[in-house]
């Protein structure tokens, strides 16, 4: 499994070497990368169709438990088989709609490096490799968003959408970090054995605020959804793939693996009924205001998207089933539409659905795909739509409270759904062709191939439902819920009230098809509500935040080193006198100390004076010598208290700093008054008071028992292992050897600076 | 700063120091001294001549940009880390020491040759800062 997940990357990284034979006629051949994938998975379906679950192991950081463990079961194979099938015919399909595109192998490269990250993801059984995967999808989907890079548009688009799904991302690695400490494991399957645990923990709440807040910006729920839309700027596979398809249905698989984790306590279901609810019917009643083909189908799949949830939060056996066919269901119609979308877009140069009639007499094949996903969209039986949406009322009639308000929801949601399918996929073939369009002709089959096989099969999973419940959801519902129920798909379930409801569903929403027609006017008027709506109000905010941080930098970034210092000062007094003052306990053992002598007392009064003069003095250079007098009083301290090394360094940094000094200064005016009494004053008292915290902490140090154990280390082998009786040289170039080479390094990416700064400066001065 | 003691003395002045940082950077293993101190000294050395004769003198008697020598000491370094893995298949920073000490030099082995690379980055880097630095102003 390893290498299927890989398999992508792999290709990726190929493309970059040999891409340019990619962009002609062998693109096409690209698509055997998710063609092989799905055949691969599919060999895989009678085990687990039999209840099997497979795991693959792979140690990667067995330290922090964080290893490539990948699993297998129902619900694993239900998102791989649709990541790698409707890959295939959306690899298959870019060969023609990006046909000749200058960077057609770029597109693929981001194409198959997505859907990689798409197969780890789902594989995965340990919730830190899941975690890598989900963010690597945000990254591929923003460079996919943002393909068309040179329009501002798609640019804006794509960092919105790299915003909320970043946000996602970094909630998801708390709740992961968290639910692997809580639970003592970071592999999932062992988490679920964990569940009491997990569930009665003190950390519950807070892990599920974490897993739905990356769920729900993942999978565009309420308030989160805007940014949707906006990646539909994105060329239509990229739609197609990932934003109906495929990466927003990650939060649903995201809730659907933590459901036999976290669903526990009422809390879980509460949130998650309520988001669904609202995110569905919100975004269904958006589907009215829009005119533009991508708009339509990006607000019926953010309903979709609300309907899983909804289901998730339902959380009993027929509503997580009703969630896995209708994962299948959307999946195909979806698809289907948005890949017809773009073949009306490639032909006709228009997606405003005001203007498009009458196509079927022209692009014959994408009128029939467009019908049957119309069909299966509003679950017109025999389509697995029908099948789909049974099981949605099912689900919502049983539930324990308020059955009848969340099936009214239900129902409104799926009407105005069936509308927004026969829009997008009924309504552009109907009617009068206009003159303008006369002139098309049926793009390469490679184009309306991909979405007639999809609607199809919704066809054949229809009528022969079994299919599904054996591959799908028997496995899903094994693993996912606690207590397993027997359990049929079936087409035809006799009259009764759901066989009812489905009815009622079809008749008003074809009534509401034939009543209403997408206007432009309408669109307008819900426009002027977007002030209020979470986009803006998200915009805003970040908006808000630049500005913040820009005020925050100027406040610190003052450009004087004289204020980075004194800030770093203040920080260190604050911080250190904190510490101190609010324990401390100072006791000076004056036994212990030896008498001065004269030579430490006129070396202290030569360091004394020399930074009296520093302070006081008018001229620079004599201030810069001073405090050279200051240095080298140092360097025989050292000396006498027998660190010769110490000295010897002292004495030559010393003697550098001061020449360095002079070289600066030399050149500038000898005397001059530098600063006034007030500011001389602040950092007189800061200076004072710095000095007085540090002598504090030193007598503090003294006051704490020595630890020899390292010095004496040292000192014993020295000699033994390092063929040195130097220990200070000793350890510089061989037991801590490393670091010294560090530290050269260092040296030399700062003089490497320095040259750099001043010779560049130097020669934009000359151009002048 | 141009005066005829000063020019005069530094011309005796440039050897001896180079000479007494060599000395103090071959000591270093088993007395005060070493690569940092030694390079510290041998860069002053060649400051001291700059201050006397001026620094075209100087780079000339350099004959190359003191900031090749950066590279250059780090390579040796490095090399000398890595040394054991090549020859004697030890860990990194490994010593490893010749038999018999050389005269005049003494005990050869890896360390010294990893404190040379450090003697080269400071005075590459320090010589490249005070000339860079003395150029601009």
């Amino acid at each position: 499994m390893l290498g299927a997940v890989l398999l992508g990357f792999l290709f990726s990284l190929f493309l970059v070497f040999a891409g340019s034979y990619f962009r002609g006629k062998l693109a096409v051949l690209s698509s055997l990368v998710p063609l092989s994938l799905f055949i691969y998975f599919l060999t895989f379906l009678p085990e687990i169709a039999d209840g099997k679950v497979i795991y693959e192991n792979y140690e990667w950081i067995p330290s922090f438990g964080v290893n490539l463990s990948f699993t297998l079961d129902g619900l694993a194979l239900l998102f791989a088989l649709m990541i790698t099938g409707v890959g295939s015919l959306v690899f298959l399909y870019t060969s023609a709609y990006l046909k000749d595109h200058k960077y057609l192998d770029r597109f693929y490269g981001y194409l198959s490096m997505f859907m990689a990250a798409m197969l780890g993801l789902v594989l995965s059984d340990n919730i830190m490799s899941l975690f890598i995967f989900w963010e690597l999808t945000s990254i591929s989907s923003f460079y996919l968003i943002g393909f068309n890079n040179d329009k501002a548009d798609s640019r804006k688009s794509a960092l919105t959408a790299l915003g909320i799904t970043g946000i996602g991302g970094l909630l998801l690695l708390g709740g992961a970090v968290l639910l692997g400490e809580v639970a003592g494991t970071y592999r999932i399957s062992e988490m679920v054995m964990m569940r009491d645990v997990i569930t009665d923990s003190s950390h519950y709440l807070l892990i599920l605020l974490l897993i739905f807040g990356a769920a729900f910006t993942k999978s565009a729920q309420f308030p989160f959804h805007f940014w949707l839309p906006g990646a539909m700027k994105a060329p239509t596979p990229v739609s197609t793939y990932l934003h109906s398809a495929t990466m927003v249905k990650a939060g649903v698989y995201l809730l659907f693996r933590m459901t036999p984790i976290l669903n526990g306590d009422e809390i879980w279901h509460t949130i998650l009924i309520v988001v669904g609810a609202v995110t569905m019917v919100y975004s269904a009643i958006h589907i009215i205001f829009r005119t533009d083909l991508k708009g339509i189908l990006a607000y019926s799949t953010i309903s979709a998207l609300g309907i899983l949830v909804f289901l998730i939060g339902i959380g009993t056996q027929a509503a997580l089933v009703a969630a896995a066919v209708f994962i299948v269901v959307h999946a195909l119609y979806k698809a289907s539409l948005f890949l017809i979308t773009g073949i009306i877009d490639h032909e006709t140069g228009t997606r405003d659905v005001t203007q498009l009639s009458g196509l079927r007499k022209v692009l014959l094949p994408v009128a029939i795909a467009g019908f049957i996903a119309a069909l299966i969209s509003g679950g017109v039986p025999p389509t697995l739509g029908f099948v789909g949406k049974d099981l949605i009322y099912e689900a919502t009639l049983h539930f324990k409270d308020a059955a009848i308000f969340l099936t009214v929801l239900a129902i409104l949601t799926k009407i105005l759904l069936f509308y927004g399918g026969f829009v997008a996929g009924v309504k552009p073939f109907m009617g009068k062709l206009p003159q303008k369009f006369e002139k098309l002709h049926l793009p390469s089959p490679l184009m309306w191939m991909p979405p007639l096989i999809m609607t199809l099969a919704g066809i054949v999973f229809g009528i022969f439902p079994g299919l599904i419940e054996t591959a799908f959801a028997k496995p899903i519902a094994m693993t996912q819920v606690i207590e397993f129920e027997e359990f049929h798909l079936k087409l035809w379930h006799g009259f009764n009230s759901v066989l009812g409801l489905s009815a009622i569903t079809i008749t008003l929403g074809a009534i509401l098809y034939f009543t209403l027609k997408p206007k432009h006017n309408l669109e307008n008027a819900i426009a002027k509500l977007d002030k209020i709506a979470p986009k803006d109000l998200t915009l805003k905010l970040s908006e808000g935040f630049a500005e913040f941080s820009r005020l925050w930098t100027n406040f610190f970034q003052t450009g004087y080193l004289r204020h980075y210092i004194s800030t770093i000062v203040l920080f260190l007094i604050l911080l250190l006198g904190y510490l101190i003052f609010s324990d401390f306990s100072l006791s000076i053992d004056y036994s212990s100390l030896t008498e001065l002598t004269v030579y430490e007392i006129s070396i202290l009064l030569m360091l004394l004076m020399g930074v009296l003069y520093t302070v006081f003095t008018k001229s620079r250079l004599a201030a810069v010598a001073a405090l050279g007098v200051v240095g080298l009083s140092f360097s025989l301290l050292f000396l006498f208290y027998s660190a010769p090394d110490l000295a010897m360094t002292q004495f030559s940094v010393d003697t550098l700093t001061v020449i360095l000094f002079v070289l600066v200064l030399y050149k500038l005016p000898k005397y001059l008054k530098l600063s006034d009494t007030g500011v001389r004053i602040k950092h007189g008292v800061l200076s004072i008071s710095f000095g007085i915290l540090i002598t504090l902490l030193i007598l503090k140090v003294l006051n704490e028992p020595k630890n020899t154990e390292i010095s004496e280390f040292y000192a014993e082998n020295a000699y033994t292992l390092a063929h040195g009786k130097n220990i200070v040289n000793v350890i510089l170039v061989d037991f801590r050897g490393i670091d010294t080479m560090i530290e050269i390094s260092v040296l030399i990416v700062a003089a490497l600076g320095v040259f750099g700064l001043l010779k560049l400066r130097l020669k934009t001065r000359d151009k002048k | 700063m141009r005066t005829i003691i000063l020019k005069s003395a530094s011309s005796y002045l440039l050897p001896v120091l180079l000479l007494f940082s060599v000395f103090i950077l071959l000591r270093g293993h088993y007395l005060p001294g070493g690569g940092f101190v030694g390079g510290l000294v041998a860069s002053i050395a060649f400051v001291l001549d700059s201050f006397s004769n001026g620094l075209d003198k100087t780079k000339s008697v350099l004959k190359i940009h003191p900031g090749f020598l950066m590279p250059f000491g780090l390579a040796i370094a490095f090399l000398s880390g890595i040394s054991p893995i090549l020859f004697s298949d030890l860990p990194l920073m490994t010593g490893i020491w010749a038999e018999d000490p050389i005269p005049v030099i003494g005990a050869i082995g890896s360390a010294l040759f990893f404190d040379l690379g450090v003697y080269l980055v400071v005075i590459g880097a320090s010589l490249t800062i005070i000339f860079t630095i003395s150029e601009s102003v």
